[in-house]
């Protein structure tokens, strides 16, 4: 039946059996906590430079909520009929696209920055992105500071909303239903609110986010998909006030080998309702999630520094919690550069109802080699150093007697890893120009050579006090010299670039 | 095209023993007050997460080589296009990287000394500078580690280190050139490390990032006609899932992959990466290639099983595993899926993969190297294609 993720236990198991049956807590050991009381989490931020910094001011001064930045009044009605990537074609950065009710068959980019897409809802009619099953992804983004609100997606066969690095994103109050591998997918961006979705009928993952740092994910409700949301390789991401039910797999916390970016830690999954995740698996074979047994509450893999605190986790076939490593997991590749284990994992104080009540039979087993009884409902297999658990006599385990008392019993400190909008790189003009110069221009001329085009000193020579002259004819060249093949438009660079590298070329001097 | 034939066309600078190094950057290098080479390019006004290189489309390159000087980037063009490298003289880097084959050899599998088949694809040289694992199996760490496995193979340049020494410290000129790119270490003969240094400094050289695709990147939306732009919309499109392996800007992630490519007719399989890192679920797994400049580089994958680039992308819309061989039990990645691209989609994908072209910087190949060798060679035996 379940099989995947929980294997190879009967190592497990002898090793278990053999040490750390007899040296289990006994009743009078118990420790009882209470979570209103004592220490706060400390945050998992690291020394990371001006990031950790600004998100600790952040912390301080409360909740971000936006972090797109505002909206200027440029604003572009779509109406039905119409086509949404036209007006983004149309759009300058800073605009606002208002989408009318209405349905919309098409696969929309965005690859430029400051773009928002707002659903306009009337009585309940929504905007709908209708791929019609034979579309592959309805909204693909990789600018910066992207909003997209209140749409309906549906029927796509790849991503109902897939970012590729575009940083300080925020995706809110959509319907995602039925849009083919995953619902929404913020990948490789920095600083993003994935809140109030309702996503569901999803081959992996609802909500997933890929190699990002610093997101929030909160109020969406995921139903009936493989996994509910899985922060994967991904760092300082909030799961928190999300309604997760009748998925194979509620919440996961995951390092997933063989990508570029290889961790995962200070993840908090707090105040969720994860809730009967016992859909049959139906992910697709070879991917990560058809190993997650169904009736997964929560699933920990390889990530580091993950607090589950204060969910209520109900309802889970083989466990409420699993926490397991890369050598458990028969279905994924070998990666030496992966850290396997999931280190430092803080359990503080749950609601664990009606788990573990038809569960795997490595788990059965490791519940006979610990000489205990009932359901399980926090089950621990592969290495997990550093970890902790609050009030463990609540519930029945497998594998925890290792695990420690917590130094904290809440993260009430901490509100959010949000931060301002992260700002573009800068880079000042003359940086600019001397960049532009140097990988561009410096393949057809040198200073006082002959290569592909004239050099540099007799332009110097013709435009002395005249950069904009230079900007201008690069962007529209016209053949001024026989003996040199014409130049190719340099229209592709702004204006502002243009103007830079002309201002640079004048005074180049070898 | 143009381009690499206005270089060729350079004329030949003084007589027979009269090389001298240029004391210039590269085009798009730099060169800083302390006189060494670093590179400019437009993905520096950018950011990338974790400083990992990896992302969209304005997303800054993965960390890179440079700081070589002019003088041993140039030193190592010589060297790179002398047959004196190789253990009898025949050949040289450039007969299996050629800048007229996109810094690969249009052939299946290279052709290494006394014509012997040398096992594996040439890999493109093109920006090498940001890769940090060299060879299909991933076996070296760095351009220094991976050039002795070439220059030493028996199937491939087949000489060993005393010989390479020996022709080189015979060679007055090439002592003299030495000595300039390495003024440091003026007294004694040359060493293999300087070999590699000036080798690493001239691969670390070419960079191609001025493609149609990156003028889009950098704003230009009409860089890319519509049908290469729904070819990138498919390329990305987590149905075809390109990008999660052929991650943009430099459209590799730098992993190790088992796609389950099937060798050519008569060959048997091979292991690639489950060698290098002694680990069964990499059996057959090999370096995720960069695509830039992929449509100068057929055939395809590590033997050449794919003569064509429309015939590479179909592979991956023909089914997870469909070519594995019968008994060998392979970790397929799991972004080999079956994504069931319409043909039309499949030729998107190709028409944008033409958009990643870029051989602006194409260095001019020496009239002539100090050995008095031919600087590429590679007659009689008939092109690939």
């Amino acid at each position: 039946m379940n099989k995947g993720l929980v294997l190879g236990l009967v190592v497990v198991v002898v090793a278990f059996g053999a040490g750390t049956y007899l040296g289990r807590a006994t009743k009078s050991d118990m420790v009882i906590t209470s979570s209103s009381t004592g220490a706060s989490y400390g945050g998992g931020f690291r020394a990371e430079g001006d990031a950790a910094a600004s998100a600790a001011a952040a912390t301080a001064a409360g909740s971000i909520k936006s972090v797109a930045g505002p909206a200027t009044d440029k604003v572009l009605v779509v109406k039905d009929g119409e086509s949404i990537q036209e007006a983004v074609k149309r759009a300058e950065p800073g605009t606002t696209i208002r989408v009318m009710p209405g349905t919309y068959h098409e696969t929309v980019y965005v690859d430029k920055d400051d773009i928002r897409i707002i659903g306009v809802i009337e009585e309940g009619r929504r905007a709908v992105l209708d791929g019609e099953g034979k579309l592959n992804d309805a909204i693909l983004y990789s600018g910066n500071n992207f909003v997209v609100e209140n749409l309906l997606i549906t029927k796509y066969k790849g991503n109902g909303i897939m970012g590729q690095a575009g940083n300080n994103f925020e995706i809110r109050n959509n319907v995602v239903v039925d849009t083919g591998v995953y619902g929404i997918f913020p990948q490789l961006g920095q600083n993003g609110v994935v809140e109030h979705n309702v996503v569901s009928e999803i081959a992996d993952a609802a909500i997933y986010v890929g190699m990002s740092d610093n997101v929030h994910v909160a109020y969406n409700d995921v139903f009936d998909s493989v996994a509910g949301i899985e922060i994967e390789n991904s760092r300082h991401a909030i799961v928190e006030n999300n309604y997760v039910h009748n998925n194979t797999g509620g919440l996961l916390a995951f390092v997933t080998p063989g990508l570029p970016i290889k961790t995962t830690y200070d993840v908090i999954f707090r105040h969720n309702f994860v809730v009967g995740n016992n859909h049959a698996n139906f992910g697709a074979p070879g991917s990560t999630v058809a190993g997650i047994p169904a009736g997964t509450g929560i699933l920990l893999m390889a990530a580091d520094d993950v607090v589950v605190e204060g969910n209520i986790v109900s309802d889970h076939k083989t466990a409420g919690i699993i926490i397991t490593d890369h050598g458990h997991a028969s279905n994924i590749t070998a990666d030496p550069e992966s850290e396997p284990n999931s280190d430092r994992v803080s359990i503080l104080e749950n609601v664990m109802l009606k788990n573990g009540y038809d569960t795997i039979t490595e788990a059965r087993a490791l519940l006979l080699a610990e000489g205990k009884r009932g359901n399980v409902d926090i089950l621990r297999v592969g290495p997990s150093p550093g970890s902790c658990i609050v009030n463990r006599h609540q519930y029945v385990t497998a594998g925890l007697d290792d695990f420690g008392e917590c130094g904290f019993t809440n993260t009430a400190s901490i509100s959010t890893y949000l931060l301002p909008p992260v700002p573009p790189r800068v880079i000042k003009p003359e940086d600019r120009g001397r960049i532009a110069y140097l990988g561009i221009c410096s393949g057809c001329h040198v200073y006082n050579g002959r290569m592909i085009g004239p050099p540099v000193q007799v332009i110097q020579a013709l435009y002395m006090e005249n950069p904009q002259g230079i900007a201008d004819y690069i962007a529209k060249p016209v053949k001024k010299r026989d003996d040199y093949p014409e130049m190719p438009p340099q229209d592709y660079l702004d204006a502002q670039t243009r103007l830079a590298v002309a201002e640079y070329m004048l005074q180049v001097k070898n | 095209m143009i381009t690499a034939l206005v270089l060729l066309a350079l004329p030949a600078v003084g007589g027979a023993d009269d090389y001298t190094l240029s004391s210039h950057c590269p085009p798009s290098f730099e060169k800083t007050a302390t006189g060494v080479c670093e590179l400019r390019d437009l993905y520096q006004l950018y950011d990338s997460l974790q400083n990992r290189g990896v992302g969209g489309t304005r997303t800054a390159l993965p960390p890179h080589r440079d700081g070589f000087t002019p003088e041993q980037i140039d030193l190592g063009r010589y060297l790179f296009f002398d047959p004196i490298l190789s253990g009898d003289g025949t050949i040289s880097c450039a007969s299996c990287h050629r800048p007229d084959r996109g810094f690969s050899d249009g052939r299946p599998r290279s052709i290494g000394i006394h014509g012997q088949d040398a096992g594996r694809a040439a890999p493109s040289l093109w920006n090498v500078a940001f890769l940090k694992r060299f060879f299909w199996d991933a076996r070296a760490g760095s351009l220094e580690a991976q050039a002795p496995g070439s220059l030493y193979s028996p199937q491939e340049m087949g000489n060993n280190p005393a010989r390479l020494l020996s022709s080189l410290n015979g060679n007055p000129v090439y002592r003299r050139l030495f000595r300039d790119a390495f003024p440091d270490q003026r007294s004694g003969s040359i060493g293999a490390g300087q070999v590699y240094t000036a080798l690493a400094a001239f691969q670390a050289s070419l960079v191609s990032l001025n493609s149609r695709y990156d003028r889009y990147v950098h704003g230009y939306e009409k860089a890319l006609d519509d049908r290469e732009i729904q070819g990138l919309n498919v390329f990305r499109s987590f149905v075809a899932r390109c990008p999660e392996c052929h991650t943009p800007p430099l459209f590799t992630n730098e992993q190790v992959a088992v796609i389950g490519v099937p060798e050519p007719p008569g060959r048997a399989f091979d292991v690639g990466a489950e060698k290098t890192f002694g680990s069964p679920k990499l059996k057959g797994g090999f370096k995720v290639p960069t695509l830039r400049n992929i449509a100068r580089t057929a055939p395809y994958m590590h033997s050449g099983t794919f003569t064509g680039l429309r015939d590479a992308v179909e592979f991956y819309n023909k089914g997870r595993g469909h070519a594995v061989p019968k008994g060998i039990q392979l970790y397929l990645h799991w972004h080999i899926t079956d994504p069931k691209l319409s043909d039309a989609e499949v030729d998107r994908i190709v028409d944008f993969l033409q958009t990643l072209t870029d051989e602006t910087f194409t260095p001019a190949i020496p009239a002539r190297v100090p050995s008095g060798l031919t600087p590429i060679e590679h007659p009689q035996r008939g092109d690939f294609q």
